[in-house]
C-alpha cells in the first residue's frame, strides 16, 4: 500500500466519524495552545527583565568598594585596615584601559532642596556629563553638566523631571538658582521623565558635577565608578583591566569589587528560562492526558470497526498495514490537532499582548517545536496498543463481528 | 490446483475441544465449479476459511498451485489472498463509508497499485457488471442485488484465481439470487475455480461437483456426469 493511500485511507475513516474526530482534535489543541501560551508569557517575562537591565545601559561594569569575601574573614579585617575608598583620581586612571569607552564615578547623598519657601529631601547624585550616555538618560530641557575639568566644582545642576514639577510647577527653571544643603545651584537643565529604572527614581534626581557633591557631603570617596566597555566583547577585558588598575593603585590590595552587568542578566535570564520551561512541562501534562484519551478512542473504534478490519484482511492486508492504518490516524489527528492548537495558543498569546502591553508576549520557537513534537509525539505512542489489538485481530472472528 | 492432505481443525470452547474439521482431504484442479453442503455447524464455513487462509488448521498440509501455504508466515498470507483468492460473503461486507466505486478499489490500494491503473480497471469492471451509474453510491444506498455484484466486482478486480463464496444468496430474494449466482458461473469462463458454500441443494445441483459434509466429515464426494 503506498503512503499517499494510506493517509488517504486513514483520513477517510476518520472523516467517517466526524465527532470523534472533533473531540479527538480539540483534546490535542488545547494541550498545545496551554504550551505555546504559558511558555510565551514565561519568556515574555524573561524579556520584560532583560529589557529592563538594559535600560540601564548597555556593557555596564561597575566598580564599588570593598570586597565581597567568600572565605569567612577578609584580608582587611586581618591586617587591621579597612578597605580604601575610590578617588576621582582612580576613576580617571580608568580611562588608560583599551576596553574602557567612558566612565561616570558616582557619589550618592542626601541633602535638603529649596527654593524660596518650598523644600525637601532629595538624593544628590554627584557625577560628570559622561554620565548621561552611560546611565541611557535623556535630557528634557537645558543641557547636562558640562564637560572639563573633573575636580572643578560648578555650582551647577540638572533637575529630575518630579523635583522641577514640585519646585517650579509651569514655570521655567532653567537659569533659576536653588538651595541645596548650604549652598546655591544654578540650573542648568532638567532630565526627561523617565519613570522607575530598576530601583532607581531619576525623575526624584538631583544631579551636580561630581566635585561640587564631594564638597556637599564633605567627603572625598565614591559611591561607584561606572564604566562603558567598548562592545560586549570588551566586557571581559574591561572587568579585568579595571580589577589590575584599581590593585596597581591601592598598592597590591584588591580591595574593591567589580561586577559586570552580564553577570546579573545571565543569572536573571538562566532563572526565567528554567521557570519557562517548567512552566511549560507542566502545560504538557495535558498533551499526555489527550494522549490518554486518543489511545481510549481508539480502543473504541478499533471494536467499532471489527468488520472492516476483518475485511481488509480478507483482501489481503497483512497485519503491519493495519497497524500502519491506525498509526496514520493518530499522526493525522495530532498533526491537525497541534495546526488547531497553535492558531488558538498564538490568538491567546496575542490577546494577553493586547491585555498588557509592556510585556512582550510571543511563545519561544523552541516551544512551539516542543509542543507539537510532544501533540504527533503521544498521539502516536497512545495508538500502538489499539494499533496492535486491530492488527492481532483473528480475521474470521472480526468477520463474523465478533 | 489446490490440495488440503489430513487437515484437522479443533477450537477450544470453554474447556473442551470442539472438532470443526476432521482428516479432511480435498483435491480440487483449476477451474473447477464446486459447492459444499451440509447443515450449520459441518465444518462447511470453516473449510472455506482454510481454503482462503483466513484460518490455519491445527495439523494438516494445504498445498496451493504445489507449494504449501501452511508455513507460510502473516505477510506471505496476506500477499497469497490479495493475488490468488477472492471472497464473496453472505453479508457482503462493503465499507459503509466507501462508494461502491471506492469499495471495488480497496484490493487494488492494498496492493498497491498506481491510482490511473485502479480508475482504468474499475471503470471496466462497473460496465461489466452493469453498475455505471451507481459507481458514486453508498453501499446503502444500493439494493442486495447491487451491493453482492459491487462485493464480486471487488472479489475479482485482482484476478484471482480461486473465488470463495460463503452463501452468497443467503440474504437475496430468490430472482436476484439466482442472477448473482450466474453472474459468478460465468467467470468460469476465465477460467477462475469457483467453490461455493450453501445449504440450499437447488443452488448447490447447478454445480458439476457437490461436496455433503456432517460433523466436520465429508459424507460424500460427487461428480456429476457431463
Amino acid at each position: 500500500m503506498r503512503l499517499a493511500d494510506t493517509l488517504q485511507f486513514a483520513s477517510g475513516s476518520l472523516r467517517g466519524s466526524p465527532t470523534r474526530t472533533l473531540l479527538m482534535m480539540l483534546a490535542m489543541s488545547i494541550g498545545v495552545a496551554a504550551v505555546v501560551v504559558l511558555t510565551a508569557l514565561g519568556e515574555g517575562a524573561r524579556r520584560y527583565v532583560v529589557d529592563q537591565f538594559s535600560s540601564l545601559g548597555t556593557n555596564l561594569v561597575i566598580v564599588l568598594p570593598g570586597r565581597t569575601e567568600t572565605a569567612g574573614i577578609g584580608p582587611g579585617l586581618m591586617s587591621g585596615q579597612t578597605p580604601r575608598d575610590i578617588t576621582l583620581d582612580d576613576a580617571q586612571a580608568l580611562l588608560r584601559s583599551r576596553a574602557i569607552k567612558r566612565i561616570a564615578p558616582l557619589t550618592v547623598g542626601s541633602a535638603t532642596l529649596s527654593r524660596g519657601a518650598l523644600n525637601r529631601e532629595v538624593v544628590v547624585a554627584g557625577s560628570t556629563a559622561d554620565l548621561l550616555e552611560v546611565r541611557h538618560m535623556s535630557i528634557g530641557i537645558g543641557r547636562f553638566l558640562p564637560e572639563g575639568d573633573i575636580h572643578e566644582s560648578a555650582s551647577v545642576c540638572v533637575l529630575g523631571n518630579q523635583m522641577k514639577q514640585e519646585l517650579f510647577g509651569n514655570e521655567q527653571a532653567v537659569g533659576q538658582w536653588v538651595r541645596l544643603g548650604d549652598r546655591r545651584f544654578r540650573v542648568i537643565g532638567v532630565l526627561a521623565a523617565q519613570g522607575e529604572s530598576m530601583g532607581m527614581r531619576t525623575d526624584e534626581l538631583v544631579i551636580v558635577p561630581v566635585a561640587s557633591a564631594h564638597q556637599l557631603f564633605n567627603t572625598s570617596s565614591l559611591f561607584r565608578i561606572l564604566i562603558e566597555a567598548k562592545s560586549r566583547d570588551y566586557i571581559e577585558q574591561a572587568k579585568h583591566d579595571a580589577e589590575e588598575i584599581m590593585v596597581q593603585r591601592h598598592s597590591g590590595e584588591r580591595d574593591v569589587t567589580v561586577i559586570t552587568q552580564d553577570a546579573v542578566l545571565a543569572t536573571f535570564d538562566r532563572i526565567l528560562t528554567t521557570l519557562t520551561v517548567a512552566v511549560g512541562g507542566i502545560a504538557a501534562i495535558s498533551l499526555a492526558v489527550a494522549g490518554v484519551l486518543i489511545m481510549n478512542v481508539m480502543l473504541i473504534a478499533v471494536a467499532q470497526r471489527v468488520k472492516e478490519i476483518g475485511l481488509l484482511k480478507a483482501l489481503g492486508a497483512p497485519g503491519r498495514q493495519i497497524r500502519l492504518l491506525f498509526f496514520a490516524e493518530a499522526a493525522l489527528l495530532s498533526s491537525a490537532g497541534s495546526v488547531a492548537g497553535l492558531a488558538l495558543g498564538y490568538a491567546g498569546s496575542m490577546i494577553i499582548g493586547q491585555i498588557y502591553p509592556t510585556l512582550p508576549v510571543s511563545p519561544p520557537w523552541w516551544a512551539v517545536l516542543a509542543a507539537c513534537a510532544t501533540a504527533l509525539g503521544t498521539g502516536i505512542l497512545f495508538s500502538v496498543w489499539p494499533a496492535r489489538r486491530a492488527a492481532k485481530l483473528d480475521p474470521v472472528a472480526a468477520l463474523a463481528g465478533r | 490446483m489446490i490440495e488440503l492432505q489430513n487437515v484437522c481443525r479443533t477450537f477450544t470452547v470453554g474447556d473442551q475441544q470442539v472438532a470443526a474439521l476432521r482428516d479432511i482431504s480435498l483435491r480440487l484442479d483449476a477451474g473447477e465449479y464446486i459447492s459444499i453442503m451440509g447443515p450449520s455447524g459441518s465444518g462447511k464455513s470453516t473449510i472455506l476459511n482454510m481454503l482462503g487462509l483466513l484460518d490455519r488448521p491445527t495439523s494438516g498440509t494445504y498445498l496451493l498451485d504445489g507449494g504449501s501455504v501452511t508455513e507460510l508466515n502473516d505477510e506471505q498470507q496476506a500477499r497469497v489472498r490479495r493475488e490468488k483468492i477472492g471472497f464473496v460473503f453472505q453479508s457482503f461486507h462493503l465499507v459503509p463509508r466507501l462508494t461502491a466505486a471506492q469499495n471495488v478499489e480497496l484490493p487494488m490500494i492494498l496492493a498497491g497499485i498506481p491510482a490511473e491503473e485502479r480508475k482504468a480497471r474499475v471503470q471496466v469492471l462497473m460496465r461489466n457488471y452493469g453498475l455505471t451509474d451507481r459507481a458514486d453510491h453508498k453501499p446503502d444506498q444500493l439494493s442486495g442485488g447491487q451491493r453482492q455484484r459491487v462485493a464480486i466486482a471487488r472479489a475479482t478486480v485482482m484476478n484471482p484465481t480461486v473465488l470463495l463464496a460463503d452463501e452468497p444468496t443467503g440474504n437475496l430474494d430468490r430472482t436476484t439470487g439466482w442472477e448473482v449466482l450466474k453472474l459468478l458461473e460465468g467467470l468460469m469462463e476465465r477460467g477462475i475455480t469457483l467453490v461455493v458454500v450453501t445449504h440450499d441443494a437447488e443452488i448447490g445441483a447447478r454445480s458439476r461437483r457437490q461436496i455433503h459434509m456432517l460433523d466436520g466429515r465429508i459424507v460424500s464426494d460427487e461428480q456429476r456426469a457431463k
